[in-house]
């Protein structure tokens, strides 16, 4: 047998989610032309929400680090970007950035403590340092204290970009600034999805897989396993804080109580990603807009939407534990994201299954 | 009479299929061997027989009744008990509380035994209760008299198992095993890592397990110690039975090529 | 003198504590599981009493003896039913089914109770106080911290003096030849969690006595229950209980030097035990 075989991860669905993916966004950033405030602000949820689970995913589903303690990126990258607004005038689109490199920063400590905790007292860990800083935040009084504040007028207009927008869509500018934060959220989103499709297509992102699959093997092959871990850790950090700047930005308003809500941003991510598939990037994308429907249904009937959801979460969990995209990955064998390298051989004849004798030996 | 028989008994893990249907029997009173290399398919059938490995139900019989599909426990209270390769004592248990624990789940008439046993009406899953029925798990073993056979486990019974020699924990496995009064002794590779004279005082005690009423199936690679404990002797290699026969009637060239696959 | 008051009252809050976290210490010991849902089955318990004391009319302690047979049964088929299903290598199922569980649980109670907030009335009881020397010491946190003496010392008893406490044992050390020793592991797994949630009851007696309680208390609860078995070194029950101490100290003395320091002063406590001894106070030989 001469013939070569190559590794690929390419696959044809992959290519075609490659052109699809370039025409949705080039429909997305024109959209709000076109698209009414709140589909504008629907759709600034859904990516928003999209990007905290793809970070949540790549910690949980790829590292199997489990943290009910996202809330803390989210919480401290958003009162970041008040802070820097506030206290030191930086412009909020440019403290977005901050809230990024702040959370990164939280991050270290974090992952010092949490990682002393193996395996499911991880998640504890997590938790733990997302109250001290939620408790903490709650004790400084120049961004509000425990009741919070709001983002300050001439900060809000002061936004690079609004008056442009306000121009070109002939729009006031709380709709301006809607539309802003929807294109930053729709770029956080692509970059965040592309960047984790890059990354786990790398070296490095193959041997996080490995890791997954097999912790002695991946050793073996020399992965550091801990390092890895760091990374995912502090990489998901500095996104989720980002996410959390850019959320509390269009929010307008902060308190200690919604932004380290362990509900919206832990307990709804993690529904997200589990109904969707762990551990996949489809299962996100699939995730957010079944959370959506949901939300949109039930929204009306409070407690038992959560109910709802909370089920649907163990069902999966217990029954199809690789989600509604591992029900249609199985079906039609469908990968949009293909980050599993396959060989290729090239074509046989006959003659060639027949070559080498059967029986095992063990 | 014929107390447990395999037929065409198959194993798989997962892809791999590790025995290619294997029959065996064993009778009322008898000692039957099972001998063959490693890798030969022992264990497995140790684990299919005892339920660890779940198959088709009538590919194994006890007394008739297909058990082949039967959970560990069910199959144990039925009287079938293994004293476990490697000797697999707890160790968080001392000496006395591993015997102990060998014989409190005899006879199978708990609580959840007993919820099982009503839901198996409706929902068609093996009846644990009338399945145990026929084995209540009395006879002549006790701790009492599991510390009469060996004697060292008595001075050591407050200890935890583990602490003790590789001749004492395989005694202790033994007792645990007794400590159900088993109809069906399966004892797999008790002789594996030990000193020649100790394997003489494990063996030594087989004529009493005997005699209080207990068959048993012993799994070995020493072939001179099977050949000497056995009334018949099956010998296995690659997932399948090779030779089967009465000791005295089997020459060294026959194991040779049943053992090795090749001609002497 | 005010500060052994303090010490005093932060050991009776432990008690508390150890009371919230020994059924969490149980089940991972013997199962290796990390119930995110026991706060709410703590909670869903005081919700049981009260509703016991009011249709029936019983005395508080009564209650709970009513309710803890039907705790064990929840527990039970809990466990049979859902919770085995998760057991195994990967963490991510165990984790994340009790986390939805505890959603889950949390907002039944809401649907079924609303977010008002509640209270088991005790009478005189929840007044009533012991002066020793210079101390005076509350009737109520003095008998919690008992009841968490009485738990661990019967847990114990039940672990080390009994049958099933052997099949614990057993099973968590090696289920597959447990199984083979006629014990069937999802049982006794099944088992292990009702008496978890029988505990859980005790603990549900005093949080609903001791303070007020609504449908989203449970998971505040949890943490300081998770730090005392972290704290003690996972799966030893005396270790809870000195971990279960450390924290309402911590919490006491943090409250007196500035009374918003209270919760964050437990945690930090938390946090510096983890960096001094990763491994708990008292970690297991055997793990």
């Amino acid at each position: 047998m001469a013939a070569t075989h190559t590794l690929t991860t390419r696959t044809r669905a992959g290519t075609i989610t490659g052109i699809a993916a370039l025409a949705f966004l080039a429909v997305a950033v024109i959209l709000p032309a076109f698209a009414s405030r709140s589909l504008i602000q629907d759709l600034f949820f859904i990516l928003t929400m999209l990007t905290l689970a793809q970070f949540w995913n790549l910690l949980a589903g790829y590292s199997g680090l489990v943290s009910v303690g996202q809330q803390a990126f989210v919480g401290f990258g958003a009162y970041m970007l008040f802070a820097a607004t506030i206290l030191w005038g930086v412009n909020p689109v440019a403290a977005i950035l901050l809230s990024g490199v702040f959370a990164l920063l939280l991050a270290i400590p974090t992952a010092f403590f949490a990682f002393r905790l193996s395996g499911a007292y991880f998640a504890i860990g997590t938790w733990v340092v997302a109250e001290v800083v939620r408790l903490t935040v709650a004790q400084w009084q120049a961004v509000g204290g425990g009741t919070g504040t709001s983002l300050p007028r001439d900060a809000r207009d002061a936004m690079w970009g609004v008056t442009w927008i306000e121009a070109a869509f002939d729009v006031r500018s709380s709709a301006a600034r809607d539309i802003l934060a929807y294109w930053l959220a729709l770029a956080l989103a692509a970059a965040t999805i592309g960047g984790i499709y890059w990354f786990l297509r790398t070296r490095r992102g193959l041997a996080l897989a490995a890791l997954r699959d097999n912790v002695e093997a991946a050793k073996s092959v020399g992965v550091d396993a801990a390092r890895m871990k760091w990374i995912v850790f502090l990489v998901a950090a500095f996104g989720t804080g980002i996410a959390g700047g850019l959320i509390f930005l269009q929010n307008g308003r902060i308190s200690p109580d919604s932004a380290f809500a362990v509900t919206q941003w832990t307990a709804f991510v993690i529904f997200i990603v589990v109904i969707g598939g762990i551990g996949t990037i489809e299962g996100p994308i699939i995730g957010v807009l079944v959370f959506f429907m949901l939300q949109e249904l039930l929204a009306d009937f409070g407690a038992t939407y959560l109910i709802v959801l909370g089920c649907l979460g163990i069902v999966i969990m217990l029954f199809a534990r690789r989600g509604l995209w591992g029900l249609i990955s199985d079906r039609t064998g469908v990968q949009l994201f293909p980050v599993r390298r396959r060989l290729i051989a090239p074509a046989r004849g006959p003659a060639g299954q027949t070559d080498e004798g059967g029986g095992h030996n063990d | 009479m014929t107390l447990l028989e395999t037929h065409g008994l198959t194993a798989h893990y997962g892809d791999f299929q590790a025995l290619f249907g294997v029959d065996i029997r064993l009778d009322t009173g008898e000692t039957v061997a099972i001998i063959g290399a490693n890798g030969a398919g022992k264990t497995t059938l140790m684990r299919s027989i005892t339920g660890v490995l779940r198959g088709a139900a009538d590919q194994i019989r006890h007394k008739g009744t297909a058990i082949g599909h039967l959970m560990p426990d069910t199959i144990m209270k039925r009287g079938i008990v293994m004293v476990p390769e490697g000797r697999k004592l707890f160790p968080s248990l001392t000496v006395e509380e591993n015997l102990l624990i060998g014989g409190q789940h005899k006879g199978g008439r708990d609580l959840g035994d007993r919820i099982d046993s009503f839901l198996s009406r409706f929902t068609g899953a093996p009846d644990p209760v009338a399945l145990a029925a026929g084995h209540d798990g009395t006879g002549i073993w006790t701790l009492d008299t599991v510390y009469d056979l060996f004697p060292i486990l008595k001075e050591r019974r407050h200890n935890p198992g583990t602490a003790l020699s590789g001749g004492q924990q395989q005694m202790v496995a033994i007792g645990r095993a007794l400590m159900s009064n088993p109809a069906v002794l399966l004892c797999d590779e008790i002789s594996l890592g030990l000193a020649p004279v100790v394997i003489r005082d494990i063996y030594a005690a087989l004529p009493k397990i005997k005699a209080g009423g207990t068959s048993v199936i012993v799994v070995e690679q020493d072939i001179g110690q099977a050949l000497k404990v056995a009334d018949r002797v099956y010998c296995m290699m690659e997932g399948r039975v090779t030779l089967e026969g009465r000791p005295d009637a089997i020459s060294r060239d026959d194991i040779h090529a049943a053992y090795f696959g090749a001609p002497a | 003198m005010i500060w052994i008051d303090t010490i005093v009252q932060g050991v009776l809050l432990g008690g508390l504590y150890a009371l919230f976290a020994a059924g969490l210490s149980l089940v991972f010991g013997i199962m290796r599981l990390v119930n995110l849902a026991h706060g709410d089955l703590i909670v869903m318990g005081a919700y049981l009493i009260l509703v016991v004391v009011s249709v029936l009319g019983l005395n508080p302690f009564v209650a709970a003896l009513v309710a803890a047979p039907v705790m064990f049964s929840i527990g039970w088929v809990l466990q049979k039913a859902v919770l085995n299903r998760t057991l195994g290598d990967d963490i991510l199922p165990p984790l994340l089914v009790t986390f939805g569980l505890s959603v889950v649980i949390q907002n039944s109670l809401l649907e079924g109770f609303s977010a008002d907030s509640q209270r088991i009335s005790m009478g005189p009881l929840e007044t009533a106080s012991v002066a020793v020397g210079p101390v005076t010491m509350g009737l109520l946190p003095l008998l919690t911290f008992g009841s968490a003496i009485a738990v661990i010392v019967g847990l114990n008893q039940i672990f080390y003096r009994t049958a099933i406490g052997r099949a614990f044992r057993a099973t968590s050390d090696d289920p597959v030849t447990a199984s083979l020793m006629g014990i069937r592991p999802d049982r006794v797994f099944a088992t292990a969690m009702g008496l978890a949630l029988v505990v859980a009851t005790i603990a549900a007696l005093y949080l609903g006595t001791r303070s007020n309680f609504d449908p989203y208390v449970g998971p505040a609860r949890l943490i300081y229950a998770f730090e005392a078995v972290i704290i003690g070194g996972l799966g030893s029950l005396w270790g809870t209980l000195a971990g279960g101490i450390i924290i309402g100290v911590a919490q006491t003395v943090g409250a007196a030097i500035n009374p918003e320091w209270q919760i964050l002063a437990g945690h930090v406590a938390f946090l510096i035990v983890l960096l001094v001894r990763p491994r708990g106070l008292f970690p297991r030989a055997v793990d």
